[in-house]
């Protein structure tokens, strides 16, 4: 098969074929033709990726990962440096936009159980994603040396202190010293360097499997036949680009008018080991598992909580114990699943306070929820729950939402 | 309605094919020049930073110390900088055929110097040498080696030797001919604030010279 009538590119096609299988992957592979604008934030999160590990090499070129110099070099990238403010801003506020993305991306799994059979795997590598992201943000933040790195620091690795036995040894090797220090700050920059190179590998296998089913679609019903889809590129190519398109003049409003409206103003202070500032938030996106660790009145279990938030999503494909796929056709995991967004929000405002009076009652309620929503809702639901009749395919239930007459005319156009 | 359909895709098939070719390549255009505004800040930070070019301003050396026939190394833009206060007998070397015969560029005709130190002794005040000490081969470092004769020959008439490839120059950082480096050791700007202060990095007044201007440094 040619992919070209360029010679050139039949030349190399035919010792490495690439132009084959990217021809394969984007305009052959084929795609629901009714996926809305909850299916951009795949690429929008693939975008962001690229988009950190651009700016990342440019700022590690200018940043000193010492002690005594971190936080000055970080000054001279936004004072001296070419457009080193321009370049810091996007890597500051592309870390939350990176997690806004993935947390819709990961919501709109949920809604549409994207999770379900056969793509269980495909949903645990996106959890393996957002813990590396999780890791790599954390140290991210350290870098700086201001107030709030060093004592998210500090609070972060003493996490591991809970664990019985070894857990203060374990904390001493993290530090690599008797607390947080250069040492802790040298191993967080290289570790801060390598790891999105290993979500990248990631993102890799994440889009292998993805590609071996395909996408999951609003209907949750598998595609049955050519009538079902529209190839990739070009209709799917152009959707993520316009959704790109969108995505960055609001994530340049941040960068240009509001760059430093996601960050705390704690960590404009150099780190000073002698005084923890009045009051420790992490970032936003890490709130409501901050949440979930103070509301347990218990070092070992609040920490084992923390990381079971996580680690339940693991779980999920098989906590769900219905057939349907989308909450579309699921009365009553429809509800619950905004019922989880709002706890969700809740646990957010409450890691954003003080442990102080209502949120104390509002953390704790919220932790039980959450897990309340995956260890019992879940498979409950799945049992009791009476879904709608599903449509017989994805051509017809498109057909009939745009009206018979028209139906000529719609197959022609093809729209997703 | 089938007419009017029809008429509408023949209608925007006529006239859609140069309206379409025209979309594409002013959408094209406009990403390419996004693209290039996009990674212009980028590929520009790592040029040298606002607190580097600041570091670069001029500097002051007194020279009152400096006695004939010594050198004195000062650092000016991180590259070192040859003051030389010559000797008499040094200075009429400089000028015999004998020796000047030998140099590859002996009136100062390419562009390494300002046009106030484009004359024999290559300076504002002949006693006085300032040069870039880089060899103009591939930057090294040219030794002072004043002495008349010794390792380098019983001809050597004193100048710098370059011990990484083996270029030779007089004591004006003039080249000699049969050596890998092509050019003459740049001069920088530079003027006496007093008769023991020397300015590196300064035209005198009224002297316009751009050191990046310079044909090699």
């Amino acid at each position: 098969m040619a992919v070209s009538q360029n010679k050139l590119v039949q030349w190399i096609d035919h010792r490495l074929p690439m132009f084959t299988y990217l021809d394969h992957e984007l305009h052959e592979y084929p795609t629901p033709k009714n996926l809305n604008y909850w299916w951009n934030f795949g690429s929008l999160a693939g975008a962001m990726l690229l988009i950190m590990i651009a700016t990342g090499i440019f700022l590690a070129m200018q940043y000193d990962p010492n002690t005594g110099d971190a936080f000055q070099s970080v000054e001279r990238i936004m004072r001296e440096v070419n457009y080193g403010w321009l370049i810091r801003y996007i890597h500051m506020n592309g870390a939350s936009f990176f997690f806004i993305v993935v947390y819709i991306h990961l919501f709109r799994g949920l809604y549409y159980g994207s999770y379900k059979n056969p793509r269980e795997l495909l949903w645990m590598l996106g959890v393996v994603i957002v813990l590396l992201m999780m890791a790599t943000a954390f140290m991210g933040y350290v870098l700086p040396w201001g107030q709030m790195s060093f004592w998210g620091a500090t609070v972060i690795t003493n996490l591991f202190s809970a664990i019985p036995g070894v857990g203060k040894d374990i904390v001493t090797w993290l530090w690599g010293g008797f607390a947080v220090g250069n040492p802790t700050l040298n191993r967080f920059y290289a570790l801060h360097y390598l790891l999105p190179f290993v979500i990248l590998g990631v993102v890799v296998l994440h889009v292998l499997a993805l590609h071996q089913h395909g996408s999951n679609n609003p209907l949750g019903i598998d595609r049955k036949g050519p009538q079902d889809s529209v190839p990739f590129h070009p209709y799917y190519t152009y959707k993520d680009m316009f959704g790109l398109s969108v995505f960055l003049i609001i994530f340049a409003i941040f960068v240009f008018y509001f760059p430093n409206a996601l960050g705390d103003p704690q960590n404009y202070i150099p780190a000073n080991p002698m005084q923890t500032p009045p009051e420790i938030v992490p970032e936003w996106y890490l709130l409501p598992f901050y949440a979930i660790l103070r509301s347990i009145p218990s070092k070992l279990l609040g920490v084992c909580a923390l990381f079971g938030a996580i680690g339940i999503l693991f779980i999920v494909p098989w906590l769900d114990t219905s057939k349907v796929r989308s909450a579309y056709f699921r009365p009553v995991y429809k509800w619950v699943f905004w019922l989880l967004v709002i706890d969700v929000f809740a646990l957010g405002a409450v890691g954003a306070h003080r442990p102080e009076g209502m949120w104390i009652i509002i953390g704790r309620l919220g932790t039980l929820y959450y897990f309340f929503h995956f260890i019992v809702l879940m498979p409950l639901i799945g049992w009791f729950e009476r879904p709608l009749p599903l449509p017989p395919s994805i051509a017809e239930a498109v057909l009939k939402k745009r009206g018979g007459a028209l139906a000529g005319a719609a197959a022609a156009r093809a729209k997703p | 309605m089938a007419d009017s359909a029809h008429s509408h895709t023949a209608g925007a098939h006529a006239s859609g094919g140069s309206r379409r070719d025209f979309l594409v390549i002013a959408g094209n255009a406009l990403l390419g020049v996004g693209a290039a505004c996009t990674v212009w800040p980028l590929i520009t930070s790592m040029n040298p930073a606002r607190d580097v070019l600041a570091a670069g301003a001029p500097i002051d050396v007194d020279i009152s110390s400096l006695q004939p026939g010594q050198q004195v190394l000062v650092l000016w833009r991180s590259r070192p900088i040859f003051i030389v206060h010559r000797t008499p007998a040094e200075l009429t070397k400089l000028q015999s055929p004998a020796d000047t015969n030998q140099l590859r560029d002996p009136n100062s005709a390419v562009l390494q110097q300002p046009a106030y130190a484009t004359n024999w002794h290559r300076s504002i005040k002949p006693e006085y040498l300032v040069l870039v000490g880089i060899c103009t081969h591939l930057g090294c470092i040219p030794e002072f080696t004043p002495q008349v004769g010794g390792n380098l020959g019983p001809a050597w008439p004193g100048g710098y030797f370059c011990p990484c490839h083996g270029s030779r120059y007089d004591l004006s950082g003039r080249v000699f001919q049969g050596v890998p480096a092509p050019y003459n050791l740049p001069v920088p700007p530079y003027h006496f604030v007093n008769d023991t202060t020397v300015r590196i990095g300064e035209n005198p007044p009224n002297s316009t010279f751009d050191f990046d201007s310079v044909e090699q440094i």
